[in-house]
């Protein structure tokens, strides 16, 4: 079992579930974050932290968003842990009207 | 900042809010003194984390690796108000972090609330967790039927504990006396019940779906208990009700199962507890039942007239946290909280110079481990503002160090809890478990002192 970072992060990342998780188990590019299974702790604290609903956990993903979890393990090992909030991307206030949870 | 200059702050309380705090603070450069009552270190994460979560538990790694930072340091077995007073804090530092956490339990407010064979879930789980000051607790587990007022984590926590076989808790960190006792419990019907509706529970999904998991209990839900009506159903499909989502649909899945197993968790939902009865000890909890009233996320549970009895030898009362005073803080008792402007505390309208607060006695006690992070960031960031660029004036650990030794108090640094931790998990080792945790202060403190690597009984010391 881990947390996995859906599609609703890409073009956001807010980042504000980074602050709440308690063993840095977040990685990011330029476009979005992953969550590294071999740290997470399935503590749950990111999932009410994310403005777009885009962290879930891995038995409640449907068939089609299953492929995040392979994409968050390849993903985290490659990049840096983020541990402080960064600002949204620029394209964020506008994808998260578009997903409609303004 | 340079090290000469490095601000120097005492942080009171070693549980995840005072070290995410020091975390903060190490990383803008600043000294940190983590001061703790007891000889060992995590608060809650020893002592509240259910002893059969122990990945949860793998957050102290990360504790661990901050307390090895050069400019930090542990002072365990320092009390506050006896070995050194806040006021004497705020003289020999930049600045004081309160991160005390939420040490006592909310009270019912219902007659019989205090019969024997009513307890609160902060007892039982500090008992279980092996808390120095809840050892010589004795939980009487001889009857059938346990009921578990509140719908939040730490109730589900103590129904699970109630409800799986010690054959699976063994393996745990769960103290042996503990275990001892849980061996000769006759519990086989758990009652979990809520004041309000299952749309309104605060535990969350994975803790929910583990009951539906266990291998000796079946969860049981009356017929109608999860009809939803309008509001609910507005507050589920809402952002803010995505939790609640979750978990309402996992209850969904428990509908119309049978119990097959020995035992039963019996989910209640719209029952306000009224009073706890009995003849000297406790044979039944009265409720009223409720329907809920007013605009989503407001809703209250008002009493329709009806009453409820649930036959049941133990309750279990786990209706939330509550902060206990600080000499020399201010304190809102109503709250339970000290009260602060984004973690700064304040007296009256302005804020108490140099005096900080994090974690639940800051904010109350709501929130996982992690939230307590952000929370502490907060509180750092507040500080860090505050410093600006005047430069330390305090002398620090110096003189935290020389005044407690003219009061002859020894505190356990960092590497002497090293020792306690080596020989709880060698205590443990010999048992199976990962960890058998010492349960007297004065054998922690021997162990601590002594260098002694293991000790043969420790939960007899």
């Amino acid at each position: 079992m881990t947390h996995v970072v859906t599609a609703n992060c890409q073009a956001c990342r807010f980042t504000d579930c980074v602050t709440v998780c308690p063993v840095a188990c977040f990685h990011g590019d330029e476009e979005r974050l992953y969550i590294d299974p071999d740290v997470c702790v399935d503590c749950s604290a990111c999932i009410p932290a994310c403005p777009v609903g885009a962290i879930k956990e891995e038995f409640d993903l449907s068939g089609d968003e299953e492929e995040w979890i392979q994409i968050n393990a390849e993903k985290a090992s490659d990049l840096p842990v983020i541990r402080s909030k960064q600002p949204p991307l620029p394209t964020a206030d506008a994808r998260r009207s578009e997903l409609g949870l303004n | 900042m340079t090290a000469t200059s490095a601000r120097k702050v005492a942080v009171i309380g070693s549980g995840p809010s005072g070290f995410y705090a020091s975390e903060a603070l190490l990383e803008a450069g600043a000294e940190v003194d983590l001061i703790e009552r007891l000889p060992t270190p995590f608060g809650l994460v020893r002592f509240g984390v259910a002893p059969d979560h122990p990945k949860l538990k793998s957050v102290c790694q990360n504790f661990t690796q901050i307390a090895g930072h050069e400019r930090f340091a542990f002072f365990g077995n320092v009390t506050l108000g006896r070995d050194v007073t806040v006021d004497e804090l705020r003289g020999f530092y930049d600045a004081v972090v309160i991160a005390s956490g939420s040490s006592t339990d909310r009270k019912l407010g219902v007659p019989g609330e205090d019969l024997r064979g009513s307890w609160s879930a902060t007892e039982f789980v500090s008992w279980y967790n092996g808390h120095p000051d809840f050892r010589g607790r004795t939980f009487d587990l001889s009857c059938d039927a346990a009921v578990i007022l509140g719908h939040g984590n730490v109730a589900i926590d103590v129904c699970r504990i109630l409800s799986k076989s010690v054959d699976e808790l063994r393996q745990t960190d769960i103290c042996a006396h503990a275990l001892e006792a849980l061996a000769e419990s006759r519990i086989r019907d758990v009652h979990l019940v809520g004041r309000r509706g299952p749309a309104q529970a605060k535990w969350t999904a994975k803790e929910l779906r583990e009951i539906g998991m266990l291998s000796e209990a079946d969860v049981v839900l009356g017929e109608s208990d999860l009809a939803l009506g309008a509001t609910c159903e507005a507050e589920l499909a809402d952002l803010r009700g995505v939790a609640a989502a979750q978990s309402f649909k996992i209850l969904r899945t428990f509908e119309g199962r049978q119990r097959e197993r020995a035992k039963a968790i019996h989910l209640h939902f719209n029952l306000s507890p009224r009073a706890i009865e009995g003849a000297g000890h406790v044979e039944r909890a009265v409720f009223d039942r409720c329907s809920l009233s007013g605009g989503a996320f407001s809703q209250v549970a008002e009493p329709t007239g009806e009453t409820v009895s649930l036959t049941a030898g133990a309750v279990f009362r786990s209706v939330g946290y509550k902060g206990v005073a600080t000499d020399g803080v201010p304190f809102d008792g109503r709250s339970g909280t000290i009260p602060h402007q984004r973690g700064r505390v304040m007296d009256g309208a302005a804020p108490a110079p140099g005096l900080y607060v994090a974690g639940w006695i800051k904010r109350g006690p709501s929130g996982v481990i992690g939230v307590n992070r952000a929370c502490s960031l907060e509180t750092v960031e507040s500080m860090l503002a505050d410093f600006a660029d005047r430069p330390s004036q305090a002398p620090g650990r110096a003189a935290l160090r020389s005044s407690l030794a003219a009061r002859g108090v020894r505190p356990v640094d960092f590497t002497s809890w090293s020792r306690i931790d080596a020989a709880e998990v060698a205590a443990g080792a010999a048992l199976g478990k990962p960890r058998e945790k010492f349960t007297s202060v004065d054998t922690m403190l021997a162990t601590a002192f002594g260098g002694v690597e293991t000790v043969s009984q420790p939960c007899c010391a």
